[in-house]
């Protein structure tokens, strides 16, 4: 187990003891309170939403939506079903923190939705489980059970009126699902192919009902903030970045891991966190937010801060908190060209430049890899990535053009230098 | 209402409206390929990108709902650059063949390209070859040419009923196809040939065989179902080369059923007569038209002569037009023959006596799918309608509730409301059911003749929702009656038990009528009785068939071959060669003027589109001559709209007054449940009529395969019959062999065994008692 | 084409998560069941599921051919999956991906010739800070699949 500090998420699991996911040492470490508080003080579903807008919290899934806002869209006296849904479908490279929490911490994610269904008045709610992870998805079904006997899910939970069912369902194999409404298409039992937006899922979502879908780490900081108050959430972090976050640090690091540490905290300091860089490399690049996020050179880096705001203002965006550490030693082409084949090999098809799109830049990166590009495929890339991005119906063709422009403005030469010497600068990975 | 400026324009649009509604409504064509007005929105191509303004990127016009006060830009910079982009990915991976593609020359993604004025690509890499699939006889695919815009597979899902085609994988290794092994069975497929903006999915039948500039186009009606679907005929050097929609929101929207659009193969078939033939000694000689109608007239002179004129019958089929009917039923009135007939298929002689009218649908094709509730009884519903079908299931999307009285549970694709389940001998007893659980729940009289109805849960679960439907003022159902109510040998009482129940709740009555001039044909005062109920001397046959167009083909078999004289006008060689003595080559509705009363009471007029095929001529022209031959007066037209004029003067307001579907005076005689085995002997979709059975596509469709004997697992179990087995099978003097079918769904102690098949035509009655044993 | 007793009931363990008129919502799960039992998804099998669950084949079709995890063709005995993307192949996704070519004397997408293992290149399986990764039969995922730990978890499957 690799989380090395700990906060909201985290707060009091014992990575030691194999026990930590259970419902008893969850609630010994003060699990389900805020679901008890709730019940017994009879908090209006008004007070909870209001208690996660001043916490700022804002979403964890990369797009960073401020969760209070997207709690307070689902229509309140909708007479049909609603849904709740989590996506647990991590699988932007570089990210691996929703898979520690199903794991080692399961029933904050559970206790959040329940929370989220209670102050949104939805009875219903599904976990949407990444593919790759079965371990993982079994883990979550076993806490799930736990939950159900102790009473805190199913029907009159803790004796009350409210009533939440919450079920989990296993991906196989498609990045895709982790867009939302792709997500919902895969729930239905079809192909995970986005939806056209408008209508957004609030009010046409699972099975046409509105619904609102989560992170499964924003799930996991709701029990704290309703426990301990939005404001204290807030204060953990910095002003419209509010809380804690879970960094997922890979690459040329010496102890990759997640660390879950204030949002703002220098960018050094997560290095140095993280074990500083393997082997005393010096730093080259790092990908700040999961690889859809434009690629930043080191220096640029160790000036900034861990959050939304900074990270954006320096060139690229926090997205799923997926940092990606890259060395002198790594050759840009080759990072890019395998960053290119996963958005070409991860299109769902159904849009035009998207699917076309994706696979001719991979191609050309392909080819200056092999020492068959020509200067002007730079400029190629740059067109073919412009006549993608914003014309898309989800965001995967933004996501696939973005590392492809980060690359080409910070290591442009380093391109220049593979199309005219028909080799790499540097030795490899 | 909001309002919109597009390019400039200003313009108010209801609430819901999508931009490209909007532009298209002001005459603004926005590029597109996936959108198509009849199917969900995909918005995948994305071609139909355009500016609006504020927003930061390009849109596409086709999902993007109109907001007010919105100002759309569809060929600013930022427009035209979307689409260029989008452009030049479509064809990236496209093969450059259009010299050699059927679509070459209607093909939206050239036709575009072309507007973009595309400079040599950018794309070096090598294009993507996709492999063909194998959707079965009538749609051939070449793949590599599919640009995913998905339409073919809403169409399968959202029209057809049934997802058939798919797109299988991810990203640019998707490919469009059905399941493996799968062929696309559904009897409305051939519309993806039109869908398809590109050359991937064409007419198997039409391949190669014409460049569609060399095509000229004339409209034309179908000539199968009663709907009466609007076609455009497409002609190379005198041979119809292809048929395609009209598009008629009222008819068939934008839609043709296969059997309209690949139906025209026969019109070429080896199988067309081509020239007048007597058989003397019994060897058939080829002969002059002077020489074979004066034989035809000297023998019905000698034989009304001699036996009398009422020996002698004239029969058609309702495939026939206005115009050949008239002058068919003047001829053999003036023969002194009576009417003629064209109800082969009928069994019960009392509905034609008791119908006050012209049998019609009771209200326009296009309310049907209005209703809040539609009843359909006895009716194969999606292969004797298939349109219509199609109608009533974006009804049911809707929430018109479907519910069914019929031998069969047949698949409809549609969500079924209530449904009832009966073998045809008690279909009356069913409905009778049905008719007083709605007296009941509505707090009406019980109609005399069914107060010993027993109700089951079935029938009331029908009554309700029917009652249910119309209880809101203004709301409307209807009680349709399809080919299996028709042909039913109880046919009058299911019709009064259906105005019964109509009465009841407010509900419309209407027949689905069995073919395209089935009204036409009422109107005109033909009968639609049996006339070989009784021994004939002389029969003349208009494009019939007895031994498929009759409701007992063994009956009718042995009638027409004790016979002295059968006369059979036909546009083919058929079995009349066996029985007949005269064949007079006739053309088909697409080498003659005619015209054909819809169900909606709807009087449809086409010319012919090509040239009478050898010596054939036009049905009417033949009668014409035939009725002057006979001395007859008033045979004298000079060109077919005399003869419509002759036959219907006040034209289709005429027709409106004859319509009715009142019967009167046909009691209702509830029967004990029945015993033994009955028949039930639908007439197969591509069996219907002489143009389908000889159109070599769709006899190589699965809905053209031979007929199964089917039977419920209770009965099939009773009978000790499995699945596959060879049973004999008997009905009267005749048997067959036939391999057995389990069906779920089948009303117990029923042999669904299809009739007018080369297989089961000399077999009885198609709602007759039959036995059944294992081989 | 049937499936065993024991799968059915998983199924319809599965299919009772979802609304009474939403029984396709657990196509994918009956469709991993289905794999766990006959080792791959043959067109029967597809087609055996959709029936099952009352969608089109085709419709089942276009989820057993979305999602990779599907095998639609037979597999070996035991199949590894690599991630070699960015994130592992930083640290040593790409050289355990090629260690299990040399050490197995396969290609990726290739099975051994006694059926036993086949080796496929995988994306991202959220795992990327414990790389090398490798997902063995889909279901058992195994971090830090040094050359060593590569070794020893070759024989103990062997
Ligand atoms: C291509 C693509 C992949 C995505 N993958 C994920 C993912 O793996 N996990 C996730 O939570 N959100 C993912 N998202 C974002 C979701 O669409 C959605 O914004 C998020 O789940 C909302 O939750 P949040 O508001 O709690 O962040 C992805 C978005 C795109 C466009
Ligand atoms: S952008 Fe790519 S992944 Fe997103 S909907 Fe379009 S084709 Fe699918
Ligand atoms: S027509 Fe609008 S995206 Fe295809």
């Amino acid at each position: 187990m690799t989380v090395y500090v700990k906060g909201v998420v985290f707060d009091g699991v014992d990575f030691d003891d194999p026990n930590s996911w259970s419902i008893d040492a969850y609630i010994q470490r003060g699990g389900y309170a805020a679901l008890k508080k709730i019940i017994a003080e009879g908090i209006t579903q008004d007070a909870i939403i209001a208690e996660l807008k001043t916490s700022s919290l804002r979403g964890r899934g990369g797009a960073g939506f401020p969760t209070g806002l997207k709690w307070s869209f689902m229509p309140r006296s909708f007479p049909g079903q609603k849904y709740l849904v989590c996506n647990t479908d991590e699988g932007e490279p570089g990210t691996f923190k929703d898979l520690d929490i199903i794991v080692n911490n399961p029933h904050a994610l559970i206790e959040g939705m329940i929370i989220g269904g209670y102050a949104m008045g939805i009875t219903v709610g599904y976990n949407y489980i990444h593919g790759e992870v079965f371990e993982a998805y079994e883990r979550f079904e076993a806490a799930l059970e736990e939950a159900r006997r102790a009473g805190f899910l199913g029907d009159n939970i803790l004796g009350s009126e409210f009533c939440f069912q919450l079920h989990a369902h296993h991906g196989y194999g498609a990045y895709i699902c982790g867009e939302e409404t792709a997500l919902l298409e895969s729930l239905e039992g079809k192909k995970g192919q986005p939806r056209f937006k408008p209508p957004f899922p609030a009010s046409y979502g699972l099975y046409g009902k509105p619904t609102t879908i989560n992170n499964t780490e924003t799930f996991a900081s709701v029990p704290y903030i309703v426990r301990e108050g939005g404001q204290k959430f807030l204060e953990l972090g910095k002003p419209n970045n509010g809380g804690t976050k879970l960094f997922s640090i890979s690459g040329h690091v010496n102890r990759p891991g997640n660390y879950e540490i204030p949002l703002g905290t220098p960018f050094a300091d997560l290095l140095e966190m993280a074990g500083g860089m393997r082997g005393g490399k010096k730093i080259k690049a790092v990908i700040p937010g999961g690889s859809s996020a434009p690629v930043l050179p080191g220096h640029i880096m160790m000036e900034t801060t861990m959050d939304y705001d900074a990270i954006a203002k320096a060139g690229s965006m926090l997205g799923s908190g997926a940092v990606i550490v890259m060395d002198e030693t790594v050759c840009m082409v080759k990072a890019l060209r395998r960053l290119s084949y996963f958005y070409y090999e991860e299109s769902c098809g159904q849009c035009t430049p998207c699917r076309e799109g994706t696979g001719w830049l991979y191609r050309v990166v392909d080819r200056i890899e092999r020492g068959l590009g020509r200067p002007e495929d730079l400029d190629l890339l740059e067109s073919v990535g412009k006549n993608i991005a914003g014309r898309t119906i989800c965001a995967l063709g933004d996501a696939a053009v973005m590392p492809v422009q980060g690359m080409l403005k910070h290591f442009r030469d380093e391109f220049l230098h593979h199309i005219e010497h028909k080799k790499c600068l540097v030795p490899g990975f | 209402m909001l309002e919109i400026e597009i390019d400039g324009t200003k313009l108010t649009v209801p609430n819901g409206t999508t931009v490209i509604e909007a532009a298209r409504s002001i005459g603004t064509h926005i590029p597109h390929f996936c959108y198509h007005k009849k199917l969900s929105i995909a918005a995948n191509c994305r071609m139909c990108l355009v500016q609006v303004e504020k927003a930061p990127k390009p849109l596409p016009a086709c999902a993007t709902p109109v907001n007010d006060g919105m100002k759309v830009y569809t060929h600013s910079d930022m427009a035209v650059k979307a689409q260029q982009g989008v452009m030049e990915f479509l064809l990236i991976n496209h093969p450059l063949d259009c010299p050699i593609c059927d679509q070459g020359g209607e093909c939206q993604l050239q036709d575009i390209a072309v507007g973009y004025g595309g400079s040599s690509s950018r794309y070096e890499e090598e294009k993507r070859v996709v492999p063909n699939k194998d959707l079965g006889p009538l749609i051939s695919t070449d793949m590599t040419r599919c640009i995913h815009c998905t339409r073919c597979v809403r169409f399968t899902e959202e029209v057809a009923g049934m997802q058939e085609i798919g797109m299988a994988g991810r990203g640019e290794h998707s490919e469009i196809m059905s399941f493996i092994g799968m062929t696309v069975d559904s009897e409305i497929s051939g519309n993806v040939i039109d869908l398809c903006p590109v050359g991937a999915l064409t007419s198997k039948p039409f391949r190669y065989t014409a460049r569609t500039w060399e095509l000229s186009r004339r409209k034309s009606v179908s000539p199968h179902d009663g709907l009466g679907a609007n076609l455009v005929v497409q002609v190379k050097a005198d041979r119809v080369m292809r048929v395609l929609p009209l598009e008629n929101e009222a008819i068939n929207e934008c839609w043709i059923a296969d059997r309209d659009r690949f139906a025209y193969e026969a019109l070429n078939s080896e199988q067309r007569l081509t020239k007048p033939m007597v058989k003397q000694g019994g060897v058939w000689l080829e002969t002059d038209w002077q020489t074979a109608l004066e034989y035809v007239g000297n023998g019905l002179k000698s034989i009304s002569r001699d036996y009398g004129a009422d020996t002698v019958a004239v029969m058609a089929t309702p495939h026939s037009t206005v115009e050949e009917l008239f002058l068919l039923n003047k001829l053999s009135q003036a023969l002194g023959a009576g009417s003629a007939s064209v109800g082969g298929r009928y069994a019960d002689e009392r509905l034609a006596a008791a119908q006050q009218g012209a049998a019609w649908l009771g209200q326009p094709i296009a309310d049907v799918a209005q209703s809040k509730a539609v009843l359909v009884v006895g009716s194969t519903l999606r292969k004797e309608q298939p349109l219509l079908a199609q109608r009533l299931r974006q009804g049911a999307k809707r929430g018109l509730k479907l519910a069914i009285l019929n031998p069969a549970d047949d698949e409809l694709f549609s969500a079924i409301a209530a449904k009832l389940i009966s073998r045809p001998d008690q279909m009356v007893e069913a409905l009778a059911g049905v008719v007083k659980a709605a007296a009941e729940l509505k707090q009406a009289a019980v109609p005399a003749d069914v107060a010993a109805a027993e109700p089951c849960a079935a029938a009331r679960g029908i009554a309700k929702v029917l009652v249910d439907a119309t209880a809101a003022e203004g709301d409307r159902a209807s009680v349709l009656l399809g080919n299996l109510a028709a042909h039913n040998p109880r046919a009058a009482e299911l019709a009064v038990l259906a105005n019964q129940l109509a009465a009841i709740t407010g509900a419309t009555v209407g027949w689905l009528s069995e073919a395209a001039n089935t009204v036409g044909a009422q109107v005109l005062g033909l009968t639609s009785g049996n006339l070989l109920s009784k021994p004939r001397k002389a029969v003349l046959l208009f494009n019939n068939e007895v031994e498929f167009d009759s409701h007992d083909g063994q009956a009718a078999l042995a009638a027409v071959k004790q016979a002295e004289m059968v006369v059979a006008f036909s546009a083919f060689k058929h079995g009349a060669v066996d029985y007949a003595d005269v064949l007079l080559p006739i053309t088909p509705f697409s080498e003659t003027a005619g015209s054909f009363i819809n169900m909606e009471g709807k009087l449809q007029t086409f010319n012919g589109v090509v040239k009478p095929l050898g010596d054939s001529r036009p049905g009417w022209k033949v009668l014409r001559v035939l009725g002057n031959l006979l001395a007859s007066e008033g045979f004298d037209f000079d060109n077919a709209e005399a003869v419509r004029k002759a036959a219907l003067p006040q034209g289709e307001s005429g027709v409106a007054a004859k319509l009715s579907n009142t019967v009167n005076g046909v009691a209702v005689t509830l029967q004990a449940a029945a015993t033994g085995l009955v028949r039930m002997g639908e007439v197969p979709i591509y069996q219907a009529d002489a143009l389908v059975r000889r159109a070599p596509s769709l006899q190589k469709t699965r809905d053209a395969a031979a007929p199964l004997a089917g039977l419920s697992p209770a009965t099939a179990a009773q009978l000790g019959v499995a699945e596959g087995d060879t049973v004999k099978v008997q009905q009267g003097e005749a048997q067959g062999s036939y391999t057995a079918t389990i069906m779920a769904g089948l009303a117990d102690g029923v042999v669904r065994l299809a009739a007018a098949h080369p297989t089961t035509a000399q077999l009885g009655a198609m709602f007759g008692s039959i036995q059944l044993t294992r081989a | 084409m049937m499936l065993t007793p024991e799968s059915l009931a998983q199924i319809d363990r599965e299919v009772a998560k979802y609304p009474a008129d939403q029984k396709r919502s657990a196509v994918m799960s009956a469709l991993r069941i289905a794999q766990v039992e006959k080792g791959w998804l043959s067109s029967d099998t597809i087609k055996f599921v959709a029936e099952y669950l009352g969608i089109a084949p085709m419709a089942a079709h276009e989820v057993a051919t979305f999602y990779n995890m599907y095998d639609r063709a037979p597999v070996g005995k035991y199949k590894i999956t690599v991630c070699t993307n960015l994130p592992c192949a930083l640290s040593g996704g790409v050289d355990a991906g090629e260690y299990l070519q040399k050490k197995l004397g396969i290609h990726f997408n290739e099975t051994t010739a006694d059926g036993k293992f086949t080796l496929k290149e995988g994306e991202c399986m959220g795992a990327c800070g414990y790389a090398p990764v490798l997902l063995v039969n889909n279901h058992t995922m195994c971090n830090h699949m040094t050359p060593d730990a590569i070794d020893r978890k070759l024989a103990e499957l062997n």
